[in-house]
């Protein structure tokens, strides 16, 4: 093929077949996959960006799983990953959820336009029949010239059937008038399936081949599809009776605000449960303090220290306080893995069951306030876990504007779960008047910071238009299978920014400019905030580490060096300080410089005011 | 009228979407001019949700007040 082809450097024979799995979000892709590959799969990064392809062997054939789509197109990440492996795939088992025809036909018949041949897995069979519906099979296969596999794919049905049906995988009925327009553009693209993306308008296609917007039919050709696909439904679909399963009630229940905020609150009680107390206490207990503050360090520590001094400078680089091999680690694998993996665990399970979307679209009112929608609950949600991952989530927000907005809220007033831990015990003690003192100030500046960027910032904000699939009991092996590459992936990013921030620090303590910033912090920490001027050295802490800040702060309260008030004060500004180092070189990684370095001085400035306007008024 | 104004339970025809972009990802998931859908949902001062057979899609209030439609029995 041409140098055009992205999936190229992804390391397949070139004369092998790629079979390509395609549908629509949560329609059981993934246990397809399983079922074809079983256990030679291989998980990868697609080039240059942070969606996960997995790859495995059946037969003599390479199978690839795609991110779920709605249609191929370039509208996020996650489309133009799709769309890419789609492009280049030799036979497509295209998984449909039976129940949603009408939206997932669309994805296939613009598949089917692409010619590349494909076998459909009529997945969801079970649901068909609960939900009162009844469908034509052998008219739906007529009607799109492909054959069509009633699955359960949770019961395993069908699969037998998908794996003989591949071999005899063709092309279908496109459209003719699409196949039209596609021929005008044929000789300028490497594959047919290229020319249709030519005439849809497809940025990313065009500027791959060098062609200008010229044949733009895009409008058109949705429509002639829309009008395609809603026949062919109205033909093979009918009705046996209304089926508003449990199921059917309980997403209206979480929808509507009466029933949804209760089960909203219950939802994120049993996350703290699980992610505050479970995972954070217990779980890094033994991870943090035992398996990496023990064995792990005992082990580096008992090597290296036979070639190194730990008070030379390479030595404090690779094993001091902040060092590459003793600090990065701890913290990557002990504290942040298990907070990370469970975070994304009960988000896997979210999305999975279908809840994620109506959260969503509860909220969407209350986040407009703040130019944001209802999608930036995810990262918000994922920021009490840690701010780092959640940055990286903000990725899904529609414009630039949300982005921004979104991360510079998540750097300044959220606490991350190593935060709250340290706050929470240092606060409980000194009573109820003192948390909601703490609490209504950290509202405040997150209600105020949102509203006056909303509107301040330049541009517009996109809209909220989700599908809301139904509810469904997740999978577990879908759950951890994603919670392991998300997991993973979050490693991977932040992995590497850590240990630089390790080596910034440890040369900055070596150099004494550690201890220069805490003196010259001074006369702020004492006289506009009103603290001891030992603080300043914790607030340094905090830019490290968040929970370093707050742990430091312990030690002045143990000390008695902070009364009640004082605590709070700090408490504040350590919470909307900036966040720790691998929170900032994410945002940096993420965003401009411009706006990353106005994120960062920003809050700077934005926790010293408040704090001190605190400190002026109770101290 | 507009999208925002339609009650709980009616029926509706879509008769503009103003946003090009807009149009080419609401007509996947079944949203576009002519298209006959049924609010089976709406939040208070927040999305309203449309309904077309088996599928929901969530709007935000916002833009629903740009989508143009009319009731229908």
């Amino acid at each position: 093929m041409s140098c055009h082809n992205p999936i190229e450097n992804m390391s397949i024979p070139k004369d092998t077949k790629k079979i390509v799995l395609a549908g629509n979000p949560n329609v059981g892709k993934s246990v397809f996959f399983n079922a074809l590959t079983g256990i030679y799969v291989d998980v990868s990064n697609f080039p240059g960006t942070t969606v996960d392809i997995s790859m495995g062997k059946y037969k003599d054939s390479v199978v690839m799983d795609t991110p779920g789509v709605y249609g191929v197109s370039s509208f996020n990440d996650e489309e133009r990953v799709a769309r890419d492996v789609i492009l280049f795939a030799d036979v497509i088992l295209n998984v449909v959820d039976a129940v949603h025809l009408e939206r997932d036909l669309f994805l296939t018949q613009q598949i089917i336009d692409m010619g590349i041949p494909m076998v459909i897995a009529l997945n969801m069979m079970d649901e068909v029949k609960r939900n009162g519906l009844k469908i034509d099979i052998k008219k739906l296969s007529e009607k799109l010239g492909v054959e069509v596999i009633p699955t359960t794919a949770v019961k395993k049905e069908g699969f037998e059937e998908i794996k003989a049906a591949l071999d005899r995988a063709k092309s279908g009925n496109s459209i003719p008038k699409v196949k039209d327009l596609m021929t005008q553009v044929i000789d300028y693209v490497d594959v047919e399936a290229e020319a249709l993306l030519v005439v849809e308008e497809d940025e990313n296609v065009l500027k791959r081949h060098d062609l200008e917007n010229n044949y733009g039919k895009r409008e058109q050709i949705y429509k002639l599809r829309r009008d395609r696909v809603d026949k062919v439904v109205e033909e093979v679909i009918s009705e046996t009776n209304e089926g508003a399963s449990f199921k059917t009630k309980l997403g209206r229940w979480m929808l509507s605000p009466i029933t949804g905020i209760p089960i909203l609150f219950i939802a994120l009680f049993i996350t703290y449960q699980l992610i505050g107390v479970f995972v954070a206490q217990t779980v890094v207990g033994i991870t943090e303090e035992v398996i990496m503050g023990q064995y792990y360090y005992d082990f580096v520590m008992g090597i290296l220290t036979n070639f190194v001094s730990e008070t030379s400078f390479v030595g404090k680089l690779l094993i001091g306080e902040f060092g590459i091999l003793t600090m990065a680690p701890v913290y990557l694998f002990g504290l942040l893995l298990p907070l990370v993996a469970g975070f994304y665990f009960i988000l896997s399970i979210m999305e999975d069951s279908g809840y994620l979307p109506r959260i969503a679209a509860l909220v969407d009112r209350l986040l407009t306030f703040f130019g944001l929608n209802g999608r930036a609950i995810i990262p918000i949600i994922l920021g009490f876990g840690c701010v780092t991952m959640a940055t990286i989530t903000t990725r899904l927000l529609g414009s630039k504007r949300e982005r921004f907005i979104a991360t510079m809220l998540l750097g300044l007033a959220i606490p991350c779960s190593a935060q709250l831990g340290v706050i929470a015990g240092l606060i409980a003690p000194l009573g109820a008047k003192m948390f909601l003192l703490y609490a209504i100030t950290i509202f405040i500046v997150f209600v105020l910071t949102g509203t006056i960027l909303n509107k301040i910032m330049p541009g517009e904000s996109t809209d909220l238009l989700i599908d809301l699939p139904p509810i469904r009991v997740p999978i577990l092996k879908n759950v951890l299978k994603k919670t392991y590459l998300k997991s993973k992936a979050f490693i991977f990013e932040a992995g590497p920014l850590f240990v630089l921030g390790a080596i910034i620090i440890t040369i900055m303590d070596h150099t004494g400019v550690l201890t220069m910033i805490s003196d010259a912090l001074a006369p702020v920490t004492v006289g506009f905030l009103k603290l001891p001027k030992e603080t300043a050295q914790t607030f340094i802490m905090g830019i490290i580490r968040r929970d370093f800040g707050a742990a430091g702060l312990s030690t002045l309260v143990q000390q008695g060096l902070l009364n009640p008030l004082q605590t709070v004060v700090s408490l504040v500004a350590i919470t909307l300080f900036v966040p720790c180092i691998a929170a900032i070189m994410v945002i940096f990684k993420e965003r401009s410089w411009q706006e990353s370095a106005l994120i960062w001085i920003g809050s700077f400035i934005i926790s010293f005011l408040t704090a001190g306007i605190l400190a002026q008024i109770v101290l | 009228m507009t999208l925002d104004l339609i009650g709980k339970g009616q029926k509706l025809e879509i008769v503009h979407i103003p946003d090009s972009s807009i149009r080419a990802q609401a007509i996947r998931l079944g949203i576009y001019e002519g298209a006959r859908l049924t609010c089976s949902e709406k939040l208070p001062a927040g999305p309203v949700i449309l309904q077309n057979r088996m599928q929901e899609i969530a709007i935000g209030r916002n833009l629903a007040k740009k989508i143009a439609i009319k009731s229908i029995a």
